[in-house]
């Protein structure tokens, strides 16, 4: 059995609504039709009215799973693609992130982004939003990268009393495939080792692991051992696993699919830099998106965002420092 | 109309304005921080929906309610603490003065984005219909100027597709701020949205309790029984400026001398004297106990501490961050 991360997706709605009453999946052309990418296919049929179809109002769509997580609901809202969210920025960033602290009670819902690019995706379907997401109080942001994690992590999502923005990676939609999905994982919160090296650390999330992975092989050949972190949730953040590997290797490069201005790779160096200087052997880098948008032909996309190859000349130049 | 209904609804709309009258006060004699917004001349519109909620029901009033937030089961005592700033409150100085509610009772707390509460009054609705709860009205208000947004519009929409229990009130009170309709809309008349939303609408005299409370009164009537949101629109004046800062300058004398003028607290006595619904002995008796109960509450929250940054909780998370499943997570 090949499980693929999009439908492993499909696979914690489905044990979510199964197993919790109070779960319902709102967003556009998920009812009958399955969603655009087939996130939610057959579970209107499977749980009738509990999978709704939306009219194209994002504002409106968060603003109504606020309401409904008023009322004890755990409501799951699919963005069609994450660019669209910016539409409904103003009830995530100031509404749902901020009813606890303001009223004292929880916001549990959960807002699926489908982010990332893709090849002709273009400037309005492929944007990275988890930086913006995470600059505000009160959201957890999850970023998953392999198939076990997209279906564990959703589940905890769900389960969680704060408003989790799950950032799911459509490159990674149909490319990863598992052999199963896993009873038990990692707490969503910890980072993990996903290659464990000794010579330079790459702190890296979402489909930006998996260039990372590559790029750690290639530089096998040139006789270095580089480790790999997997941040899985950027936030909150595991800043004690991100510190311990800087220990271990002393120099650090984070990658990130997303633009540098206040992203989470300058999180991560502002962290390791204020909490860990004395473990650093070299100064930190960072590797992230080009700074215009994401642009649609293949070609420039394919340069516009980190790829194996432009991590391994990262660390080649970090490791020469 | 029952002579009940129209006496409480006087009885709230004099404790909103004499309450009022001691914010506005508060705020002169630098009290009170920030912002004071006052309702006066929209009491009666307010107050004509919150008399037609019952608990169980979901009410988003926003920020010239405090009439309607009264009638749902807000207190003088709750309003000064947001407004002073008590740390006994239930904003606890995290939030002021129209931003409070207790959500977990139905009484959303607004956010200043508006148009935002109209979908999440939709929501709650949506949860109740999830558990089979039936007979349940969800009810937001909102200026003229409000509905110039996005975010109402996906909200009303929204409602009239799920077709909800629901009822918007718009206090049509001629200026958004400092700018006149003529500015803020085109359409001859806003009542004709409802139809192009697949609503009700319904049309209320603003400064008139009476016929307030009947349009009201039908209006979530209606929402309950099953037909569907419904889209109230009064025309009014706010009678004070959008904050206790602005002294509304804007406003045209003959617009305030015009029967859109006339204070609908006055109106209402009015109407009840002549219905013989109240005497004068008992106004008078009522203003007396409504004043010493704002007085004697004000004295009593001045007292009360203001929060402390040493203890207070720094965390915006509900559970993260705090003993998740047993272990620290940061």
């Amino acid at each position: 059995m090949n499980i693929t991360y999009l439908e492993a997706i499909r696979l914690a709605q489905q044990k979510a609504l199964a197993e919790d009453p109070r779960v319902f999946i709102y967003g556009q052309d998920i009812g009958g039709f399955g969603g655009a990418f087939k996130a939610t296919k057959n579970l209107a049929k499977e749980f009738p009215g509990r999978v709704l179809d939306a009219p194209i109002s994002e504002d409106a769509m968060v603003g109504m799973a606020i309401g409904a997580a008023i009322e004890g609901m755990r409501p799951i809202v699919e963005m069609q693609f994450a660019d669209f969210s910016t539409c409904g920025l103003n009830q995530i960033v100031n509404q749902a992130a901020t009813l606890h602290y303001r009223t004292g009670i929880s916001c549990p819902m959960v807002v699926r982004l489908p982010s990332g690019g893709t090849p002709g995706g273009g400037p309005f379907h492929s944007q990275s939003m988890e930086a913006l997401y995470a600059h505000y109080p009160g959201l957890v942001v999850m970023t998953p990268a392999t198939v076990e994690d997209a279906y564990t992590m959703l589940l905890e999502a769900v389960a969680l009393d704060d408003p989790v923005i799950f950032c799911e990676h459509k490159f990674l939609y149909y490319h990863l495939k598992a052999e199963k999905l896993p009873e038990e994982a990692l707490p969503f919160w910890k980072a993990r080792i996903a290659r464990p090296g000794r010579d330079a650390t790459v702190v890296a999330y979402s489909a930006m692991l998996h260039e990372a992975l590559a790029a750690a092989e290639e530089l096998v050949h040139d006789g270095y051992d580089i480790e790999v972190v997997d941040l899985r949730s950027v936030k909150p953040i595991d800043t004690d696993t991100i510190l311990a590997s800087v220990a271990r290797t002393g120099r650090l490069l984070v990658v990130s699919e997303a633009w540098p201005w206040g992203g989470v790779a300058a999180e991560v160096i502002a962290r390791v830099a204020t909490e860990g200087f004395g473990l650093l052997d070299a100064p930190p880098q960072r590797l992230n998106a080009r700074e215009t948008p994401v642009p649609y032909h293949p070609a420039l996309w394919g340069t516009h965002r980190p790829t194996a190859s432009s991590v391994a000349n990262s660390l080649r130049q970090l490791l020469e420092l | 109309m029952t002579k009940e209904i129209a006496r409480r609804s006087f009885r709230l709309m004099l404790e909103a304005r004499v309450l009022e009258e001691k914010l506005a006060a508060l705020y002169r004699s630098g009290k009170i921080v920030g912002g004071v917004f006052l309702g006066r001349g929209q009491e009666a519109l307010s107050v004509a929906l919150g008399v037609h909620l019952r608990r169980g029901d979901i009410y988003a009033p926003l920020i010239r309610d405090q009439a309607g937030r009264l009638a749902f089961g807000d207190t003088i005592l709750d309003t000064l603490r947001t407004y002073l700033g008590s740390s006994l409150g239930p904003m606890r100085g995290r939030d002021g003065n129209i931003h409070r509610g207790r959500p977990s009772e139905g009484y959303h707390a607004m956010i200043s984005h508006l148009g935002a509460m109209v979908s999440t009054v939709c929501g709650s609705l949506m949860a109740k219909r999830f558990r089979g709860e039936t007979g349940i009205v969800g009810a937001t208000c909102i200026g003229e100027g409000g509905t110039s947004t996005g975010s109402f519009h996906e909200g009303m929409n929204m409602a009239a597709v799920e077709k909800l229990p629901l009822v918007v009130v718009v206090a049509n009170n001629q200026f958004s701020y400092s700018t006149s309709n003529d500015r803020q809309f085109a359409c001859d008349d806003m009542i004709t949205r409802a139809a192009a939303y697949g609503m009700t609408g319904r049309r209320a005299i603003g400064n008139d309790l009476i016929d307030c409370l009947k349009v009201l009164g039908d209006a979530v009537a209606a929402a309950r029984g099953g037909e569907g949101p419904q889209l109230v629109v009064a025309d009014l004046l706010r009678l004070v400026g959008h904050g206790e800062h602005d002294d509304a300058s804007y406003i045209p004398a003959a617009l305030k001398e015009s029967p859109l003028g006339r204070d609908c607290l006055d109106l209402a006595q009015q109407a009840l004297l002549e219905n013989g619904w109240i005497s004068e002995e008992e106004l008078s008796e009522w203003r007396t106990i409504v004043e010493k109960e704002v007085e004697e509450t004000s004295a009593k929250v001045l007292r009360e501490p203001a929060p402390d940054p040493a203890e207070e909780d720094w965390n915006a998370f509900s559970v993260v961050g705090r003993n998740l499943s047993g272990e620290d997570e940061e």
